[in-house]
């Protein structure tokens, strides 16, 4: 903690006194750069002149006419002083092979941007296969970081910088490009071979996208970390993998961001292969001066964080804030938690986090199928542990005769579901919100199940500790939505503290108590009570059979049957009595009210926001408590002339909506491309209404 | 503990059909129950009876401890979660021909595979009886059923094959009408550690009736049948005068008479139900009348690492070195900055 807070002065001093555009910690690692810098220098002279003359050489062998001339390639590394400019925000996309490790790339960008204190939302996007075909469009990976003086709410419509590892990562992410961002591309990779496997048409991409007038940067990226790292003793193939460091180097120059953040976790990483700690280290560095030396930027840009709320910060990820919150939920339960799981895209890494976390009293469960999850989960349950299962929507699916029994015999239990874009095996690793129908409705009989929906990444950790809560203390199954954008999004996060999470009370009974009927209820949440095998005198027999009312025996009588239906029903709703009212962003009337749910919050907060600033009179709410509504849902409909459901579906949210207030009109805003909205979409939709 | 079969009767009644098998392995329980608190040293409240769906999967209404009746084929993933979420619970396991190997059978291999704790019970009358007479994975090739009108063309599980091919620790197989020889294969389960399958054939009176007649047939049972014990020689018949043998010319497993052809007692194999090897058990577990008589007793009894001891071994093993102790540290684990 204190060394970070050593550098962030440090970095205030050199600001201050304008010793350099680079910073860095101490004298050791200055006197270091000075020397690479030299070493640079020459490496440059060398590098630049190959690289020309490469240039020049591969322009004529592939015989593409470049509509950007020579002159033009000079000029973008021509030696005028770079300055230094101060912006409030900036989006950069990272892509390339889905192997070349552009996650990793963005996260160490995004993690330290994080760490100097800026907002930061981050989205992965990545393809299905682990290890596409090298060098097409469907194997291309992306990562995108938003980062900000201010608080981020979305990873960014669209990019101002981005980074091309081969011309397929061009194809598949020019459309993500701002008019006039900058590009960097790895120029090694833009050869007859790459352009031709990448689907161009022509032999010059950057025409064929029109991005000639963009503000492109070749880096022979591929070539100079092969050069960085000649002397290194490692084979070709390390070699050429650590080309990323190289292309964040070049990133870290432009946007001004310190080492010590990757250095520890190179580290970390390289725990066992230390050999490979000072090379990556090297690369990154010789990267970072390549884009100094060659003035590869005509400037450098510096995000000065604002003053934000005091306190301890993190930087963390949907999934491991889930994870976090379910095992905040057990401690508080004092009960331990099991997580029965099968793997499944994008909700794996929550089982894999739990699966850490094993002396905080955590068992997990990688089980046969995503039956064998939740009826594990059940087993647990009925034993008295905090259960829980985790999945994806076709998971959910096999889940649904399961989550049944888990209603009919009253247990608690959480199924988190990480949404992916459907139906059927669909878009795995791609974002949408089309579970609400199933999670709400996907039971045989009248199956009603609390659900939860989280909205931003770190939000993940709240409503995983809540869906934890009412399910112990109201003996209700609780689904969790989540989606592939927050579950593998990150953003810097305030870090809670335990004492300010409430504590839960299952209603376990004692030992000796003589009033014990398994199905009989408390008033207040209609919540029968928990027995647990091993409590003397309790023994007791449930199952999926419809119960008595009181004893729990199996019963076919009609009119019990009738009344257990609406007892299970009454019990969902009376969650109502527990949860808060719901919250408006902006006025409480108006003319537009947005309406979002789930984990769109961040797109339409900012769509909202510039249209408030556009002095229009929009207002929005984000529901995270979908079954039962907040209490005061109603009266919020009331005051706006029109409402519109914004959900990255065909509108479930809005038919549901209309199931309840039958007397109100909703317009629809959706989509369903795998993508999160983009606030340009969300206000359009608002405007044609205003 | 001392407890009589009065304390873990239920109050509830039986509902099977008159003459049903069941009712004999429900007594087997009830019988065993008393003597398994007893040799274990176990209250009542840790018996916990798990169940899927059919007729046998009833049965934990009928036992006066804790209970969960579940969904069709899950009751071993049920059970699994039961055990490892509170492990000092005896947990037994009810199920069905069709429960665990139809829409079961994948959770039931696994369950053996990881060799967790707990004893099933496995009711195999080969015909679904709760829907009415449909034919199962265990009905015998080409009979004739409601949905076989013209006799099945499909194989037959022997779910002793599958326990011992999924290296089980546990398989003993017992019938019906034998009461006093399932109470001890049950007593013996649940001594075991690790995953203890119980095969009982019994018979369906309305909808499979003497599906195993030939084997229980009274008068033949003992020339039909050979009780295996550990550690004695595998000798059977009415007069105690047939054995098996290994034919070593064919690698299988022959009945010899003894005092015939130069056969003595000596000649006779000797049962090992504890070897890890799973190659006799399985040839015994696969033998079929007419030819061979059908084995019942402990087949296999191996000691072997628990799913339980595992979890509990290796939770002790992070807990030792664990720098994380709530939920407080965890949250401040990793890399943090504070904003002053």
């Amino acid at each position: 903690m204190t060394q970070i807070k050593q550098i962030y002065a440090d970095k205030n001093q050199l600001r201050i006194t304008k010793i350099t555009n680079y910073d860095f910690v101490d004298e050791k690692n200055f006197m270091n750069f000075i020397t690479l810098k030299i070493k640079m220098h020459i490496l440059f002279k060398f590098s630049i002149k190959t690289f020309i003359i490469r240039k020049i050489k591969s322009i004529f062998a592939a015989k593409f006419t470049m509509t950007y001339n020579k002159s033009q390639i000079i000029n973008k590394i021509s030696m005028n002083k770079t300055e230094r400019v101060e912006i409030d925000d900036v989006v950069i996309r990272f892509s390339g092979d889905s192997g070349d490790g552009m996650q990793l790339t963005g996260t160490l960008f995004a993690d330290t941007a994080a760490l100097l204190g800026d907002g930061v939302s981050t989205f992965p996007d990545y393809p299905a296969e682990i290890r596409a075909p090298h060098g097409t469009v469907s194997g291309v990976s992306g990562f995108q970081v938003h980062i900000s003086s201010g608080t981020v709410r979305t990873p960014g419509d669209f990019c101002d910088v981005l980074i091309a590892m081969n011309p397929a990562a061009l194809k598949a992410n020019a459309k993500w490009a701002k008019k006039g961002a900058t590009i960097i591309v790895d120029a090694d990779e833009f050869n007859e071979k790459g352009i031709q496997r990448a689907g161009f048409a022509t032999l010059d991409p950057f025409a064929e996208l029109g991005l000639q007038d963009n503000n492109l940067i070749f880096a022979p990226i591929t070539s100079l970390t092969k050069e960085s790292l000649k002397d290194s003793g490692l084979d070709n193939k390390v070699i050429v993998r650590s080309k990323n460091m190289f292309a964040l180097g070049i990133c870290y120059f432009i946007y001004d961001q310190p080492f010590d953040f990757t250095f520890k976790y190179f580290k970390m990483k390289f725990k066992k292969k230390p050999d490979l700690i000072e090379p990556n280290k090297k690369v990154l560095v010789d990267g970072y001066n390549y884009a100094a030396n060659t003035h590869a930027h005509a400037n450098t840009y510096k995000i000065v964080a604002h003053k934000k709320e005091k306190g301890i910060y993190r930087s963390i990820s949907g999934n491991q804030a889930t994870a976090w919150g379910l095992i905040a939920a057990s401690e508080k339960a004092n009960l331990p938690l099991f997580c029965g799981s099968y793997p499944i895209t994008p909700a794996t890494s929550i089982l894999e986090e739990l699966a850490i976390h094993k002396n905080l009293n955590v068992k997990t469960l990688q089980v046969e199928d995503e039956i064998a999850g939740i009826c594990t989960a059940i087993g647990a349950a009925f034993a008295g542990n905090f259960a829980v299962t985790t999945t994806s929507g076709p998971g959910l699916s096999l889940k649904s005769e399961a989550l049944g029994l888990a209603v009919m015999t009253e247990l608690p239990l959480v199924v988190v579901d990480v949404q992916r874009g459907g139906p059927s095996t669909g878009l795995p690793t791609k974002t949408e919100q089309t579970d609400l129908n199933q999670a709400l409705y996907g039971r045989n009989g009248e199956c009603p199940v609390v659900v939860i929906a989280a909205s931003t990444p770190s939000d993940c950790f709240h409503y995983a500790f809540y869906a934890g809560k009412i399910a112990m203390e109201h003996m209700t199954p609780v689904i969790l939505l989540t989606d592939g954008f927050i579950a593998n999004g990150s953003e810097p996060w305030k870090i809670p503290q335990m004492k300010d999470y409430p504590t839960i009370y299952p209603p376990i009974v004692p030992e000796g108590d003589t009033d014990y009927k398994p199905y009989k209820r408390d008033d207040v949440r209609l919540a029968r009570r928990w027995a647990l095998p091993e409590t003397m005198g309790l023994e007791h027999r449930i199952g999926g059979l419809e119960k008595d009312f009181l004893s729990g025996e199996a019963s076919h009588d009609p009119i019990n049957h009738e009344k257990m239906v609406n007892m299970r029903a009454a019990k969902v709703a009376r969650v109502q009595d527990f949860i808060p009212n719901q919250e408006i962003v902006g006025e409480p009337c108006g003319d537009v009210l947005m309406v979002g749910w789930g984990g769109t919050f961040g797109h339409l907060y900012s769509a909202v926001e510039e249209l408030q600033k556009e002095g229009k009179k929009v207002s929005m709410t984000q529901f995270n408590y979908i079954n039962p509504l907040p209490k005061n849902t109603g009266e919020i409909f009331q005051n706006f002339k029109k409402i519109i459901v914004c959900e990255l579906n065909l509108g479930q949210f809005a038919a549901y909506l209309r199931t309840q207030f039958s007397n109100i009109s909703f317009e629809q805003c959706n989509k369903v491309q795998g993508l999160p909205f983009t606030v340009a979409e969300l206000k359009e939709s608002v405007n044609k209404l205003l | 503990m001392e407890y009589t079969q009065q304390d873990f009767k239920s109050p509830m009644e039986l509902k099977w059909c008159p003459g049903c098998g069941d009712y004999a392995v429900h007594a087997a329980v009830q019988r065993a129950l008393p003597v398994v608190a007893k040799e274990l040293n176990y209250t009542k409240q840790r018996f916990t009876f798990v169940s899927g769906i059919g007729c046998s999967s009833r049965f934990p209404y009928y036992v006066n401890c804790y209970g969960f009746h579940g969904i069709h084929g899950r009751a071993s993933a049920i059970s699994t979660g039961v055990k490892v979420a509170n492990p000092r619970l005896s947990v037994w396991q009810i199920t069905g021909d069709g429960d665990a190997l139809a829409i079961g059978g994948n959770h039931f291999i696994h369950a053996i595979r990881r060799n967790i704790d707990i004893n099933i019970i496995l009711f195999n009358n080969q015909i679904y009886g709760l829907t009415k007479g449909q034919y199962s994975p265990t009905s015998k090739l080409g009979i004739i059923t409601k949905t076989s009108p013209y006799g099945t063309v499909e194989h037959p599980f022997n779910p002793g094959e599958l326990v011992i091919g999924a290296r089980g620790t546990f398989f003993a197989r017992s019938l019906d009408v034998e009461i006093k020889l399932s109470t001890d294969i049950m007593v013996e389960a649940a001594k075991h550690d690790g995953t203890s399958v119980m095969e009982m054939l019994v018979n369906c009176v309305i909808f499979n009736d003497k599906t195993h007649g030939y084997i229980s047939d009274k008068e033949e049972r003992d020339n039909r049948i050979i009780v295996l014990q550990h550690g004695k020689p595998m000798i059977f018949g009415k007069n105690k005068d047939k054995g098996l043998i290994l034919d070593r010319e064919h690698l299988q497993l022959k009945v010899v008479e003894i005092g015939k052809d130069g056969i003595t007692e000596n000649d006779i194999l000797i049962h090992n139900a504890e070897t890890p090897d799973t190659g006799i058990h399985m040839m015994l577990t696969g033998m079929k009348a007419p030819e061979m008589p059908v084995a019942l007793g402990i087949i296999r009894n191996v000691t072997d690492k628990t799913y339980d001891d595992n979890i509990r071994d290796q939770l002790e093993e992070v807990k030792a070195s664990a720098k994380v102790h709530c939920v407080d540290d965890l949250l401040n684990s990793g890399a943090t900055w504070e904003v002053e």
